[in-house]
């Protein structure tokens, strides 16, 4: 198969440094435009947030901008914990400065003077680092006379912290749950003022569009998914780590570059995304238009049994769940006993039926996206893979 | 002008209040949406997930408890989508949850048993998750059971238990397929802040929660030929105990139930309210010992306010939360265990009955009355004091079984003695009332004259707000009083512990100046009492509230010193008011629980 | 006065007393005393002017923040499907047998607890493991048993 389809960019690592000298020329820039032309920008650019779900961060800031409040919040949620996922990790090591300029920009449009990164406490590791390159932030944006700070804030082991509003609980010192929607954090966020979250990598593309100007950023990507992203390639691959590609492409396109050849299944999104069969990757687009991923690639080869892939994840939502809401806390508990019970022939193949509706109940009536995600790894596994789930 | 919503549920067009939820909107068209965590005393949740409903264009279900109504909201309560998730819901709950309800003591009072019988939920369809769960039972309490094998998970304890009464005895723990409510470090309720109120109890919508029930140990003592059983009931039993026997809410049942109580076995019906009027002497009389103290002699060791002590719950919540504060309780036992160290002196005296041979038995709206009467200070008469205390969900259960038809039963007066009392007595059982009580004969005591107000009702320190000030300047004291002759008596009423954290804080900080505090452990006082009827809310509590303060205005007798067997009892064996014998029996020391 | 009580005073005076210090309270009393003691939460609790139980009841909703007695080092192994499928079980057994103990325990010595743990955002490099905050990465049994005596001559 010809790769050639696949284009590599750069345009989150490397390429165009928004430090210089310790200086932030992008910073000095917008600070001395007009927040609405800013925020126009961001609309313009087609930029969608890079955590998974895809909301236009445009609106998003236009949201937070038109609300009164005086006090307001930034919020960059470094909390990666999809398995699979690991590009904010490099993201975080290697650019944190244009993570940290993106979130000022931010500041500027929507008139906050406070900003948090939650880092997940697995990377704990990183933090003598990031606070380093955050002090010379912090010297050097107080050089141009802005008032804006960042401060750096520890998770303790939880992937539900990923969810906006579970972050923001476990800021406020509690358990991460999340919240009744709505209101939305725009509205209110952390501390019950308007915050804007935004992942690790859309702060990187904020400042990136105003590094490279709109017309430049909209060559990358497709009408519904612009930009490039960065992604996390595992699993049964010769080339594990982390890509940036850009968005739009077909997966049997990825394969081709990243597969080992024997490639049965890539699941796309990680575990809360859609497991592709074989059959299904020349038609798949990775993207909003098709199967959208916050980046976590993972190849399963034909050695690999589906099944032991579904009760792994399924074992990670039992217990990653909050558990305050039931479909999400007893129906995971439900699917890792049924699938088990059809394994081992007490029930029959029909139960999946039953627990494929299951799911469309919790897909529906969970609190958050985490029980509503349960569905889409169980539903296209058990679908496409349903001779390896039974007896 | 408040801002009007319009929405449509069910094809009916609706205009409601800004903030006003779905599942509100929806229930002022009758449209029943089920709820399980929603409770109308607590916060929103919206954890359970079965009051979910459709909205048109939208990708997931609502739930309606938590989702407030938005212009234009398009909502159907019961499409197919609808009904499936919500049965989906309820099976999910009942996999997790152990079911067998006929070993239940919720049995037949049980919010999710009730859903699952609505839904028709006969099929088995889901795994039973019991036997993968080490669910366990805590009974160590002598007042509450918690069983977590029964817990659905509502938090609606967690809440009451934060919310309402600022304990947080009980929270989270765990998250996942381990989440579980848990006491600190899931140690026994018995070892922990709990104060035993009860509160969770009567809000739990399953049987994960329920009193330590005495049931079975009473009928043994009454069938028991050698025993003397006396029943003692408190004041707001008799304004309650019909919701659970099929009579409206609000309606007084004393007689009813003074007659049941005969026709139950009990070989003497007496009252608590005749103990709640030696309280108002006691109490009254230590409050008015205290101010001399305080004025004449400038006694700075004086600790004022001084607090009442007639309820159990709170009494613990001082011990664990601000035992720097215990030397201003009020040393009064409560009514209860006034009543338990007569019976057996006084009353076995009278008699001629050998005190070991009298069963003491009392009739609660509370869950902690359980636990004061376990406690070990409370064997004054020689023997424990009462011997079994029963809600009154516990006494209405044995009217059942005992088949009688309550609402058919006559009107019966107590037995005497320690059955006569006043109105005085009565209103013990709302909040405000022993303020009101006290006030009634104190200032009499004061002036020689009753106090100031219409028909005896000091309305200030009445109704249902969190914290009630009132102050009453007292003027034209008898001579010996002299000393608070143009002093203003600052008291402060509140009720429910979150409120009572909020009195105590002022009253640690220094900045309060009250001379007397009354303070109920549960909303609304004893009449929204942990062992009271199930459901409550603000509405049933309401209704009792008035009955309490119709029964008082219906009686002869409205203050505690008329009351021709308080006369008699302190003429004939306690002598006086503080005096040596009320010192031995009626009054009782605290423990510090916090210091460690 | 006793040491906890020092040091969850200091900390409380350091990160402040609001409901929002308290992660970094308990994050800072877990690398300390390697995990949350029950006079440690009772301490935190009346710093905090919250309840003892929702001390417990958060710390218990974080896997970092420990109940349970934890050794000096705490070593949790990656068990995502990638790590899995790259040889987590033979990490495992590796570990079992070089510290003597099984996943969940911890030695003897109070040095070493053996945990598994979910993705840690290393799935490039798996199989992979954190000893307290340090990941360690492309594991194979040999090295995992360097890595431990390295630690154990610590």
């Amino acid at each position: 198969m010809n790769s050639n389809n696949l284009k590599k960019t750069d345009v989150i690592f490397g390429i165009w440094p928004c430090m210089e000298d310790n200086k932030y020329p992008i910073l000095e820039a917008v600070i001395n435009r007009n927040p609405d032309d800013i925020i126009k920008d961001i609309i313009n650019s087609g930029l969608k947030g890079r955590g998974g779900a895809g909301f236009p961060t445009g609106l998003k800031w236009k949201f937070a901008a038109s609300q009164t409040e005086s006090e307001k919040y930034i919020i960059c949620n470094a909390d990666e914990g999809e398995p699979g996922t690991f590009k904010d990790r490099e993201i975080l090591l290697k650019v944190p400065e244009k993570i940290f300029a993106g979130m000022a920009i931010c500041s500027h449009c929507i008139k906050a003077k406070k900003g948090f990164v939650y880092l997940r406490g697995e990377y704990k590791f990183m933090l003598p680092q990031l606070n380093k390159v955050l002090e010379s932030f912090h010297e050097s944006i107080r050089k141009t006379g802005y008032d804006f700070e960042i401060k750096i804030l520890l998770g303790s082991g939880a992937y539900v912290c990923g969810e906006e509003t579970s972050l923001m609980e476990s800021m406020e010192g509690k358990r991460g749950e999340p919240r009744n929607k709505p209101p939305f954090p725009v509205v209110e966020g952390f501390n019950n003022k308007p915050t804007v979250i935004n992942n690790v990598e859309t702060f990187v593309n904020v400042a990136m569009i105003q590094k490279l100007g709109v017309a430049e950023f909209v060559k990358l990507g497709t009408d519904d998914s612009r930009g490039s992203k960065v992604f996390s390639v595992s699993g049964d691959t010769p080339k594990p780590g982390v890509f940036e590609l850009e968005l739009g492409m077909k997966l049997s396109d990825f394969v081709a570059e990243y597969g080992d050849g024997d490639t049965k299944a890539v699941q796309v999104g990680g575990a809360s995304g859609f497991c592709v069969p074989r059959k299904r990757f020349e038609d798949t687009i990775i993207g909003f238009e098709g199967v959208p991923t916050g980046g976590s690639m993972m190849l399963f080869n034909s050695t690999r049994s589906m099944y032991n892939v579904l009760s792994n994840y399924l074992d990670f939502f039992a217990e990653e769940s909050c558990g305050q809401c039931t479909p999400c806390r007893v129906g995971c508990q439900q699917l890792i006993q049924g699938i088990k019970a059809v394994k081992k022939g007490s029930k029959n193949e029909d139960y999946l039926d039953s627990l494929l509706k299951l799911t469309e109940s919790m897909k529906i009536t969970a609190k958050c996206g985490l029980g509503q995600s349960v569905a889409n790894s169980f539903y296209s596994i058990v679908t496409n893979f349903k001779e390896e789930m039974i007896y | 002008m408040e801002t009007k919503i319009n929405l449509e549920i069910d094809g009916i067009n609706i205009s409601v209040e800004k903030g006003t939820t779905i599942l509100e909107a929806a229930r002022r068209l009758n449209i029943k949406i089920p709820t399980l965590c929603h409770h109308p005393d607590l916060c929103v949740a919206g954890n359970c997930r079965v009051c979910v409903v459709e909205q048109e264009g939208a990708r997931t279900l609502q739930a309606s408890c938590a989702t407030p109504v938005s212009e234009g909201m398009v909502i159907f309560t019961n499409t197919l989508k609808v009904r499936t998730a919500r049965k989906h819901i309820i099976e999910l709950l009942l996999s997790e949850h152990n079911s067998e309800c006929t070993k239940c003591y919720k049995n037949g009072n049980c919010e999710l048993q009730s859903l699952a019988a609505d839904y028709k939920i006969t099929n088995d369809s889901l795994i039973d998750l019991v036997p993968f769960k080490n669910y366990t039972i805590d009974n160590f309490s002598p007042s509450i059971i918690k069983d977590d094998s029964k817990c659905i998970r509502c938090q609606r304890c967690v809440r009451t238990c934060e919310q309402l009464q600022s304990v947080s005895a009980l929270s989270v723990a765990y998250k996942g397929e381990h989440m579980k409510i848990s006491t600190f470090l899931e140690k026994p309720m018995f070892e922990v802040v709990c104060t035993n109120c009860g509160q969770c109890v009567n809000r739990c919508p399953v049987g994960a929660l329920v009193e330590r029930n005495y049931i079975d140990e009473v009928w043994n003592a009454i069938y028991d030929k050698n025993k003397h059983v006396v029943v003692q009931t408190a004041p707001a039993v008799r304004i309650a105990l019909g919701e659970d026997l099929g009579i409206e809410n609000g309606e007084i049942v004393t007689g009813k139930m003074v007659a049941a109580l005969r026709k139950l076995g009990f070989d003497s019906v007496l009252d608590t309210d005749f103990t709640a009027d030696l309280t108002i002497m006691e109490e009254g009389t230590e409050l008015l010992t205290m101010l001399k103290k305080a004025i004449v002699d400038k006694d700075s060791s004086v600790a004022l306010p001084m607090a009442t002590s007639c309820s159990p719950g709170w009494i613990k919540f001082i011990e664990h939360q601000y035992p720097q504060l215990l030397p201003n309780l009020s040393t009064c036992k409560s009514p209860q265990q006034m009543f338990g160290a007569l019976a057996k002196t006084y009353y076995a005296e009278k008699r001629n009955l050998n005190p070991a041979d009298i069963i003491s038995v009392s009739i609660m709206p509370c869950t902690a009355k359980k636990y004061e009467a376990d406690r070990p200070e409370m064997r004054s008469s020689g023997y424990k004091d009462v011997d079994y205390v029963l809600t009154t969900r516990e006494l209405a259960v044995m009217i059942k079984q005992a088949g009688l038809d309550f609402k058919s039963l006559p009107e019966e007066k107590c037995d005497s003695i320690m059955g006569q009392s006043t109105g005085a007595a009565v209103i013990f059982g709302a909040s405000g009332g022993v303020m009101e009580a006290a006030l009634r004969t104190a200032y009499e005591i004061i002036t020689g004259k009753e106090i100031p107000f219409e028909n005896l009702n000091i309305t200030p320190v009445r109704g249902m707000q969190g914290v009630k000030e009132a102050s009453l300047k007292i003027m034209d004291t008898l001579p010996e009083w002299n000393f608070l002759e143009g002093v203003t008596l600052n008291t402060a009423v509140a009720h429910g512990l979150a409120n009572a954290k909020t009195v105590m804080d002022s009253v640690a900080e220094g900045k309060a100046n009250y001379h007397f505090i009354e303070i109920m452990a549960c909303p609304d006082g004893c009449l929204g009492g942990g062992g009271q009827p199930i459901p409550t809310c603000r509405e049933i509590r309401v209704k009792r509230n008035e009955a309490i303060y119709r029964e008082d205005a219906g009686m002869a007798l409205r203050k505690s010193h008329e009351n021709p067997e308080v006369i008699q009892i302190y003429q004939e064996f306690l002598e006086k008011p503080l005096g040596h014998k009320s010192h031995e029996l009626l009054h009782t020391k605290y423990t510090d629980r916090k210091s460690k | 006065m006793t040491e906890t009580h020092e040091l969850v005073k200091q900390l409380a005076d350091k990160y402040g007393r609001d409901r929002a210090s308290l992660m970094p309270v308990l994050q800072a009393v877990v690398e300390k005393q390697n995990y949350l003691t029950e006079e440690a939460m009772n301490e935190i609790a009346d710093q905090f002017g919250i309840s003892a139980a929702q001390v417990f009841g958060t710390a218990s909703f974080y896997s970092f923040l420990d109940t349970e007695a934890r050794g000096k080092y705490v070593i949790r192994v990656c068990k995502s499907i990638i790590a899995e499928m790259k040889g987590k079980k033979a990490i495992i057994k590796a570990l079992e047998n070089v510290l003597k103990i099984s996943v969940g325990q911890t030695t003897p010595d109070k040095k070493f607890t053996l945990l598994e743990t979910n993705d840690i955002g290393w799935s490039d490099q798996e199989p992979s493991m954190l000893i307290n905050e340090t990941p360690f990465t492309n594991l194979t049994p040999e090295k995992v048993i360097n890595i431990i005596n390295e630690y154990s001559s610590k």
